[in-house]
């Protein structure tokens, strides 16, 4: 675990009630996860424990892993859902390969997930649900709490369900309804032995349940009781502080990639003075960008829940043609709906910012899982040569900055724009610092308001560009004298009337291509401390985490690895080219089949590698670490 | 056409939409572009019915919008000097309801054909048509895939012999009418291309509707479906065929008005009538307001395909709030209740801060 510190310096003080003493070991980062039927609550508990995290002033970053069955069948491997969280004292990049820390729920949560366990990790478990009945469910064929199979592991047994059971008693709640709180119990337990405030998790808990203040009392009762635990019982002889992380200077949430493209999206339509409109229809994992743009009409947010994908982004092209600011949110499913759409967007040059949250693939593929495989579809999905702008955030917090600048590009160019977030960004979360106001981009726009022909006719020429983007006018109904008419047939260069001409479409063809080449784009930046390293890894998007924490790695062995991080797929920046031809290695990992390397081995001529792994889950740094020192010792070999 | 008053306060179809005072003509609606349709082509009936019926409307043109989709007619934007979209096969109805929703202060029209609006974009038609969005939508239905060159459409005969059925097409096909009413349209009308009179005044009602209005409009293909509807228009047979609404009055038609359409006191249903067997005042007044769409759905299946009795005019045309309405109030309320604070915002609930060492 390179990206450890390695600092574990115990001590012994009093923490709080003073009823006991333990030790307290300081720590610089732990991974907890969290595992349990997906009926556990496992993702509130882990969304409840980063909260903790964050207002304490950890960095973190989370992992959240869920079936995409809404209720699988209870107690089996398919129904196991988990939330992984990696809290620090210093800024991470990941959620963390392997938990420290892992928290079982019952036999299908440690089969699922006990793998993960590095030897010596601690596993708290759920002794309850170990019943013959559950342990056959998953195949175990003796208990693993009896036999030696945990041995290299510390290993807590608690009896979650039926101390809640016990301890929620007196509140006359059915016996159902107390277990059901065993989740507040474990994380009571957690937040004790890392030390953390209670007062949040309470207020939490009562606004949460502020209807059935029965169940707020109960579930706060069954987090005192897991805390208490803890405390009383002896059979945790450590606890552990992560102090907060230094950071840069600033005030701090935590947020979603989901989240942050929502308010991206609020601020592009407020940074623009424009009404945003989303036309979209819901599909795992976008469907939150939707939610959360819903509640935001007061900022002059209008949502659509479409019939489909096709009506949904086909209204905000509508919209776009009346002077909002367009908007669409899919998966890669509802990409492929989209297409013609898009296709009619480029011919008729409009705005249009068009999220896809990407996921696992073919077809329906693994709704609930990440991939990266989506970028030449985003590149080149559309019939004729319909060149689109790509935009990739690299982290969740970075999706709110994606945004803006999706939206700069497609009101400054008139084009459609694609942002390529994914499932791994959009449900993690991290600490973001938060801008302000006053530094958000101006991104307003003017409309056409004058004929402007050059012939002198006096005529209103839709086509005429503006000679340094190539981005036609903006001519939004309601603007007398200068009525038009667009479409998807091919347009006379100027007029815009319909035109079958040859050169005419040649020309046409190529000035598309040019106004997306000659996009403003920012220079690639290159992360290489040393300045002497002759690997250069290059990444886009979600990956940006495991790659910058694997090169941390690999330089901490004493190594050199240069990173560069795209987030401007379609133009490259201008830089790339030269960047990548001074590196004597060029790796690309992807969770694709090498997407990527594809467009850049094309355009460059340069005889990159490409790592893939398409596994549903985001690459660990502990994988890429192994990757980036062969390649360095390959070279040095 | 009796004006509909359901002693609601009510927004006009165009209430919201900029008045022009000067003086409009049919010519101010023509565009500069060469009309391509065939020679005899009734598209060119209907464009002319509407550039010559729009003036009477006095909106400001600008604030006038066609949105098509593909196929002969939805050519028709380019012909009409307002602002307009061409876009892609179905679609115009989802484009136009964005239009339609983020600005109050447009008229939108969509021009639609058979296969545009019932095939590829079937689904788009009948969620505008339940969501109420203000749009007009003209439904050019020549029975054919015009574009194409003549293959059958979803409105085709059954048994109908094209270059794609040379045995006959084998599917049932749709009543848009029916179909529109099914979808529960707030607005359903049904006009001849050659009936200018009476096409003028639909789209005229059709306009002052607040909400979808769905206008069939049956329209000769010269070339691929010739004489499609020639039975509603040759002196002799369209008397014995054509059943024109008009609302408030009771339903009659045959040369002499000797026909009717009255209820079968055994089923409940309607049928067409001899007055004189059944007495004038057994016969149905037509009342479009009426709101369970049962009733006009009957009237609309007192004919059938092979055009034996083809209703005409308004079939319905009640009030129901619109989604634009419902979607801009929605936004205006939420406004009013919390006003923006972008800060505030992102700021959210729980925050920390990182102080400087
Ligand atoms: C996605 C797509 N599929 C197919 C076509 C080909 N196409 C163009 S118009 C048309 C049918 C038009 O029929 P209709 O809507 O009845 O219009 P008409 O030409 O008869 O006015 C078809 C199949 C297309 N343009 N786009
Ligand atoms: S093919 Fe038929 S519908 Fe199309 S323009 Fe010619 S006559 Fe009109
Ligand atoms: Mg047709």
């Amino acid at each position: 675990m390179a990206e450890e510190k390695g600092t574990v310096e115990p001590m012994s003080i009093d923490v709080g009630r003073g009823t006991r003493t333990t030790d307290v070991r300081k720590v610089d980062r732990v991974v907890i996860r969290f595992a349990g039927d997906s009926g556990d609550g496992m993702q509130l508990t882990g969304d409840r424990f980063t909260s903790e995290a964050a207002a304490f002033g950890n960095d973190l970053a989370t992992l959240p892993n869920f079936p995409a069955e809404i209720r699988a069948p209870q107690g089996t491997l398919p129904g196991v859902s988990s939330f992984q969280l990696h809290f620090a004292d210093y800024d991470i990049l990941t959620p963390g390969d392997r938990p420290d820390v892992l928290v079982a729920m019952n036999p299908a949560a440690l089969k699922a997930n006990i793998a993960d366990l590095p030897a010596g990790g601690m596993l708290i478990v759920n002794t309850d649900e170990f019943t013959k009945r559950n342990l056959t469910k998953v195949g175990y064929a003796s208990n693993p709490l009896e036999d030696e199979s945990l041995s290299q592991y510390q290993v807590h047994q608690v009896a979650m369900a039926s101390i809640t059971r016990a301890a929620l008693e007196p509140t006359g709640l059915s016996k159902k309804d107390a277990e059901r709180a065993k989740n507040m119990f474990a994380l009571g337990l957690l937040s004790w032995m890392y030390h953390r405030e209670t007062e949040g998790t309470e207020r939490f808990l009562r606004e949460k349940f502020a209807k059935n203040e029965a169940i707020a009392e109960a579930n706060i009762l069954a987090f005192h009781t897991g805390w208490n635990y803890g405390e009383t019982t002896e059979s945790f002889a450590v606890t552990y502080e992560v102090a907060p992380a230094k950071l840069a200077t600033g005030t701090y949430r935590q947020i979603t990639g989901n989240t942050a493209l929502a308010y991206g999206i609020v601020a592009a339509g407020q940074c623009a003075k424009l009404p945003v409109f989303l036309g979209t229809y819901p599909i795992t994992p976008a469907s939150d960008v939707l939610h959360e743009l819903a509640k935001h009409k007061n900022f002059g947010v209008t949502t659509f829940q479409a019939e489909d994908e096709i009506a949904g982004i086909g209204a905000a092209l509508g919209a776009s043609f009346g002077g909002a600011l367009g908007v669409t949110s899919t998966s890669g499913p509802g990409i492929a709906l989209k297409s013609e759409t898009i296709g009619l967007a480029v011919m008729t040059e409009m705005p249009l910012v068009v999220l896809d949250i990407q996921r696992g693939g073919p077809s329906t593929g693994l709704p609930t899982k990440t991939e990266q495989a989506d970028l030449l579809q985003a590149m080149f999905g559309r019939n004729g040569e319909a060149p689109v702008p790509i935009i990739a955030p690299r982290s969740p917090a970075d999706c709110f900055q994606a945004a803006l600048e999706a939206t700069r590009i497609a009101l400054t160019y008139r084009t459609p724009v694609l942002l390529l977030s994914d499932g791994y960004i959009a449900n993690g979360s991290e600490p973001w610092l938060i801008p302000n106001v006053e530094d958000l981009p101006d991104l307003s726009v003017q409309f056409a308001t004058e004929p402007n022909a050059t012939d002198g006719s006096g005529e209103f020429w839709p086509y005429l560009r503006d000679p340094e983007t190539l981005a036609r006018p903006w001519a939004v109904p309601g603007t007398p004298g200068l009525e038009h008419r667009i479409g998807g047939l091919e347009k006379a260069d100027k007029t815009g009337n319909i035109s079958y001409d040859p050169d005419n479409h040649d020309k046409m063809v190529r000035i598309r291509q040019a106004k997306i080449d000659g996009i403003t784009v920012p220079d690639a930046e290159i992360d290489d401390p040393s300045g002497a390293a002759r690997v250069l890894v290059l990444g886009w998007g979600s990956s940006y985490g495991p790659i910058g924490a694997a090169c941390r790695r690999v330089r901490r062995l004493g190594m050199d690895v240069a990173h560069v991080h795209l987030r401007n797929l379609n133009p490259f920046p201008r830089n790339l080219g030269e960047v990548l031809k001074r590196y004597d290695k060029v790796v690309i990992p992807e969770m694709n089949l090498g997407q990527l390397a594809m467009l850049i081995r094309a355009k460059y001529l340069v005889d990159a590698v490409s790592y893939t792994k398409v596994a549903g889950l985001p690459f660990k740094a502990e994988e890429l670490q192994d990757v980036l020192i062969d390649f360095v010792k390959g070279l040095d070999a | 056409m009796t004006a509909i008053d359901l002693g609601l306060p009510q927004l006009g179809g165009l209430a919201g939409v900029p008045t022009f005072d000067g003086k409009q003509t049919a010519k101010d609606y023509k565009t500069d572009q060469e009309v391509r349709w065939c020679p005899g082509c009734g598209d060119y009936a209907v464009l002319a019915a509407v550039q010559s019926f729009l003036p009477d409307l006095g909106l400001k043109r600008e604030n006038i919008v066609f949105v098509s989709g593909i196929g002969c007619s939805s050519r028709f934007p380019y012909y009409m000097n307002t602002y307009g979209m061409h876009s892609i096969h179905g679609r115009a109805p989802a484009i136009a309801t964005g239009l339609a929703t983020s600005r109050e202060d447009l008229s939108v029209w969509v021009v639609t054909g058979d296969g545009d609006a019932l095939s590829i974009g079937g689904n788009h038609l009948i969620h505008a048509l339940r969501r109420n969005v203000n749009l007009k939508i003209l439904l050019f239905n020549n029975r054919i895939y015009g574009l194409t060159k003549g293959q059958y459409s979803p409105t085709s005969e059954e048994g109908k012999v094209t270059k794609s059925t040379p045995m006959g097409s084998l599917d049932h096909p749709f009543n848009p009418v029916s179909l529109a009413l099914g979808a529960e349209a707030s607005f359903v009308g049904r006009a001849l291309d050659s009936d200018r009179k009476q096409l003028t005044e639909v789209l005229r009602a059709a306009a002052e509707h607040r909400g979808s209005a769905l206008v069939e409009i049956y329209q000769n293909c010269p070339i691929f479906n010739d004489g499609a509807f020639d039975v509603l228009k040759e002196p002799g047979e369209r008397e014995e065929r054509i059943v024109p609404l008009r609302h408030g009055e009771p339903i009659r038609f045959g040369a002499d008005g000797q026909h009717g359409v009255a209820r079968d006191p055994k089923t409940g249903t309607l049928k067409v009538v001899e007055v004189a067997e059944v007495g004038e005042d057994n016969l149905v007044v037509h009342d479009a307001t009426i709101e369970d769409p049962s009733y006009a759905f009957a009237l609309s299946r007192l004919g059938n395909h092979n055009l034996d009795h083809t209703v005409t005019g308004v079939f319905r045309n009640v009030q129901r709030a619109t989604y634009d309405d419902l979607a801009r109030h929605q936004v205006e309320q939420a406004k009013a209740a919390k006003p923006a604070n972008l800060g505030a915002l992102l700021r959210g609930k729980d925050t920390w801060s990182v102080a400087a060492d």
